[in-house]
C-alpha cells in the first residue's frame, strides 16, 4: 500500500516526531508495568494517581494539538475550542451514566439518579442510544465534528476573521456553559454527570482499568499527532499556512479558503472531542465549568508556551504548564492564576515563538559559535 | 416589464437561468473560455462607488484574446478597482463583465474567476512569506485546487520540471529553498510574476510590476511580458512611462472612472485631454 509507505516515509522524516512517538509507545507500556507489577515499596513504583493524572495530561496534549492545527497552521485562533473537548466528554458521560443502570442511589434501571431527583419519568429523546458503546463513540465524532461544521460554514463562508472570530468563539462556549447549566437540558445541570461505575464493563475504579485508559490516551495522542503531522505536510498543510499569511492572495490563485478553514476546523473539533471522550473516564466527572471560556483560554496558553505551529511544541506546552498548574494549586493555589498570566505576558512578549523556538534559536546560536 | 425583462432574458442562449444554476456552481469550464468574437475579456458599463465617491463611472474596456494592454492614468483613476470587479474582490453597483463570451464573472467568486483563468498580481508583492520559492510556485501551480485533492496531492515528475523552468526565468532558481519572506523586493515581484507563469492563466492582471525594481530587472520584466502575449492576454497597470512605451502596443488611460482615451503611444502621448490629465505634469 502506497499509504503505509507515505506514512513510514513521513515518521521517517520527522525527527522530533520520532523520539515522540517512541516516547509515547515507551510510556504507553512502562508506566502501567511501574504501576501494576512494580511492588509498592519499590522505589519505582508509580501510584494510580499518578497514572491517572498522567492521562489527564495525555488528553490535554491531544487538546492542545487539535487547537495548534488551527491556531498554530490556520491562524484561526479559536477562543472557544474547549466546546468540542466538553461535547466529547459528554457524550462519553452519557454511555457512562447509562452504564451505571440501576446501581444508582434511586436504583432506577432506565433513568440516571439526576432525572428521577427531578422527578422526570421517561428518558428524554437524546439519551436514547447512550446505552450503546458504538453509538457513544459515534457520537463523540459526530457531536463536535457538526457543531465546527456548521458554525465553521456560517462564520468562514461570511469571512468572519481575527479577533471577531475569536469572540464569537468564545461566546460559542460561554453560551453552551449557561444552557449545560440548566437543569432542563437533562445534562445533569450543575452537577453534570459523575458517580460512574464501569467502561465496557471494566470497573472504572480498577487499577487495571485506569492503566487501559492511560495507554490508550497515549495511543491517542501518537495517532493524533501522525493524523495531524500528515495534514500539515500535505499540500492542503501548505494551502492552510498560506491562507494564515495571504488570505487574498491564496483565493486570487484559485483556492476556496472557506472550505479549506472549514474542514480544518472540523478535523480539530473531531480531535479535541475525542481528547474530552477519553478524559472523562479518567477524572471521573464531567460538568459544566469544562464549557468554561477561561479553560478554553487557558488551552490557548499551553499552545503559547510550547511554541504553535510545530504540534510538538503544543504538546509540550500542555505536559509542562498543567504540571506547573499540578504543582502550583497544590503548593500555593493562590498564586496560580497569578503565575498562568504572567506566563502569557512573558510568553507573547519575549518567546513568540514558545519554547520551541527559543530552543531553536540556542540552537542556532551555539552553532554558529562552533562554525565561526 | 420586468416580467417582460426576465422573459427576455430566458431567450439568450448564453445565459445559465438563475432558477437552475445552484448558487456557487455557475456555468465555470476551466479552459472552456469562449473567445470566438475577438475579445477575451468583456466590461460593459461597469459602476462603482464607495460611500459617494465613484471609483468606477461607466468604465467599458475590451481585452483581446492574446494582446497585451498597458493601462495608465493618475491616482484614484479606478485602475486597482477595476482589477478587482474583473478578479471578483469588488462587486460592482451596475454593469456586467464577461471572461469570454460565456462566463459572468459578477456571479462568480474569487477563486471560481482565478480556477477559470484569470490570474492577479497585486500591486503590493503578495507572496507567501512562509514557503520557499519553489513551494510557492507549486501553490500557484495550474490544478485541482478543492480540498481533497490537496489532502493527497503528490507532485509529478512533470510538473516539477515546469516549476524549475519558471525558477529559471524568473532568475531564483539559487533561491530555491529560500522563505520567500527573505527576498528582496524586486525578487519578490518576479516571484509573484513567476507564480503567475505556474498558473497559466488565459488572461493576467498585472498591477505595477516595476516598481521598486532596478533598471536591468525592469528590462528582464519587459521581456518577460511580451513573450508572455499571444498565448496569454496581459494587462499591465503601470507609472512606469519608460516601461510602457517599451512594452505597449495599446495603451488605455483611465480618469475618475472611465477610459479617457485609447490606442498606441503616440496617439495617446499627443492627446490633448490625456496631456492635460496626466502627462502634462
Amino acid at each position: 500500500m502506497s499509504t503505509t509507505r507515505v506514512l513510514i516515509q513521513l515518521i521517517q522524516d520527522d525527527r522530533v516526531g520520532k523520539l515522540l512517538l517512541t516516547s509515547l509507545l515507551v510510556v504507553a507500556i512502562l508506566i502501567p508495568v511501574l504501576n501494576l507489577l512494580v511492588p509498592e515499596t519499590s522505589p519505582y513504583h508509580i501510584s494510580t494517581y499518578v497514572v491517572t493524572l498522567l492521562g489527564k495530561y495525555l488528553c490535554y496534549a491531544l487538546l492542545a494539538i487539535a487547537l495548534d492545527l488551527v491556531w498554530g497552521y490556520g491562524g484561526i485562533l479559536s477562543l472557544g475550542h474547549g466546546v468540542f473537548f466538553a461535547l466529547g466528554g459528554y457524550a462519553m458521560g452519557m454511555y457512562l451514566m447509562r452504564q451505571i443502570g440501576d446501581r444508582g442511589v434511586y436504583g432506577n434501571p432506565e433513568l440516571p439518579d439526576f432525572m428521577v431527583f427531578l422527578n422526570w419519568q421517561e428518558l428524554p429523546w437524546y439519551w436514547f442510544g447512550f446505552d450503546q458503546f458504538w453509538f457513544a463513540v459515534l457520537m463523540i465524532v459526530l457531536v463536535p465534528g457538526l457543531l465546527a461544521f456548521v458554525f465553521g460554514w456560517l462564520a468562514f463562508r461570511s469571512r468572519v476573521t481575527g479577533v471577531y472570530l475569536s469572540i464569537i468563539t468564545q461566546a460559542l462556549t460561554f453560551a453552551f456553559m449557561l444552557a449545560f447549566f440548566r437543569n432542563e437540558m437533562g445534562f445533569g445541570g450543575n452537577n453534570g454527570l459523575t458517580d460512574f461505575k464501569d467502561i465496557l464493563g471494566f470497573e472504572l475504579q480498577h487499577g487495571g482499568t485506569r492503566n487501559a485508559l492511560f495507554a490508550i490516551s497515549a495511543l491517542a495522542l501518537a495517532l493524533g499527532y501522525v493524523v495531524s503531522r500528515y495534514i500539515v505536510n500535505s499540500k492542503f498543510g501548505r494551502v492552510v499556512v498560506a491562507i494564515r499569511d495571504a488570505e487574498d492572495r491564496t483565493r486570487f490563485i484559485g483556492y476556496k479558503v472557506e472550505s479549506y478553514k472549514l474542514w480544518l476546523f472540523v478535523v480539530s473539533a473531531v480531535m479535541a472531542g475525542i481528547a474530552g471522550a477519553l478524559y472523562v473516564p479518567q477524572v471521573g466527572i464531567i460538568n459544566p465549568g469544562e464549557f468554561s471560556p477561561l479553560n478554553s483560554i487557558e488551552l490557548v496558553v499551553w499552545v503559547a508556551v510550547g511554541g504553535r505551529g510545530t504540534l510538538y511544541g503544543a504538546i509540550i506546552g500542555a505536559l509542562l504548564v498543567n504540571y506547573a498548574k499540578t504543582f502550583f494549586t497544590g503548593a500555593i493555589p493562590e498564586v496560580w492564576l497569578f503565575a498562568l498570566g504572567g506566563l502569557f505576558i512573558v510568553v507573547t512578549l519575549f518567546l513568540p515563538k514558545g519554547l520551541v523556538g527559543l530552543y531553536q534559536q540556542l540552537r542556532e546560536k551555539y552553532l554558529a559559535s562552533r562554525t565561526a | 416589464m420586468k416580467a417582460l425583462d426576465q422573459l427576455k432574458e430566458t431567450m439568450r442562449r448564453d445565459r445559465v437561468f438563475d432558477f437552475m444554476a445552484r448558487s456557487g456552481t455557475h456555468p465555470v469550464h476551466a479552459g472552456k473560455i469562449d473567445t470566438s468574437h475577438g475579445p477575451i475579456l468583456y466590461v460593459e458599463n461597469i459602476n462603482v462607488s464607495f460611500d459617494g465617491f465613484k471609483a468606477l463611472n461607466d468604465l467599458t474596456l475590451y481585452i483581446d484574446d492574446g494582446e497585451l494592454r498597458c493601462i495608465i492614468g493618475p491616482n484614484g483613476a479606478g485602475k486597482t478597482t477595476m482589477m478587482d470587479v474583473i478578479t471578483g474582490k469588488t462587486r460592482p453597483d451596475s454593469g456586467t463583465a464577461y471572461f469570454g463570451q460565456t462566463m459572468d464573472l459578477i456571479r462568480m467568486t474569487e477563486y471560481e474567476i482565478a480556477s477559470s483563468g484569470i490570474g492577479r498580481k497585486f500591486q503590493k508583492p503578495t507572496i507567501f512569506p512562509e514557503h520557499t520559492v519553489f513551494e510557492n510556485l507549486e501553490l500557484a501551480m495550474n490544478m485541482d485546487k478543492g480540498v481533497w485533492a490537496s489532502l493527497q496531492f503528490r507532485l509529478t515528475g512533470e510538473q516539477k520540471t515546469r516549476i524549475e523552468e519558471v525558477m529559471q526565468t524568473i532568475n531564483l532558481l539559487q533561491q530555491r529553498n529560500t522563505a520567500a519572506g527573505l527576498l528582496s523586493h524586486g525578487q519578490k515581484q518576479w516571484l509573484e510574476i513567476g507564480m503567475l507563469l505556474t498558473q497559466s492563466p488565459r488572461l493576467l492582471l498585472v498591477d505595477e510590476p516595476v516598481a521598486g525594481m532596478t533598471h536591468q530587472e525592469i528590462e528582464h520584466t519587459a521581456e518577460l511580458l511580451t513573450s508572455l502575449a499571444g498565448q496569454h492576454s496581459v494587462v499591465v497597470v503601470e507609472h512606469d512611462m519608460d516601461f510602457i512605451r517599451s512594452i505597449a502596443k495599446k495603451v488605455t488611460v483611465l480618469h475618475e472612472g472611465h477610459v479617457l482615451a485609447e490606442g498606441d503611444m503616440d496617439t495617446i502621448q499627443n492627446d490633448p485631454r490625456v496631456i492635460e490629465v496626466y502627462l502634462g505634469e
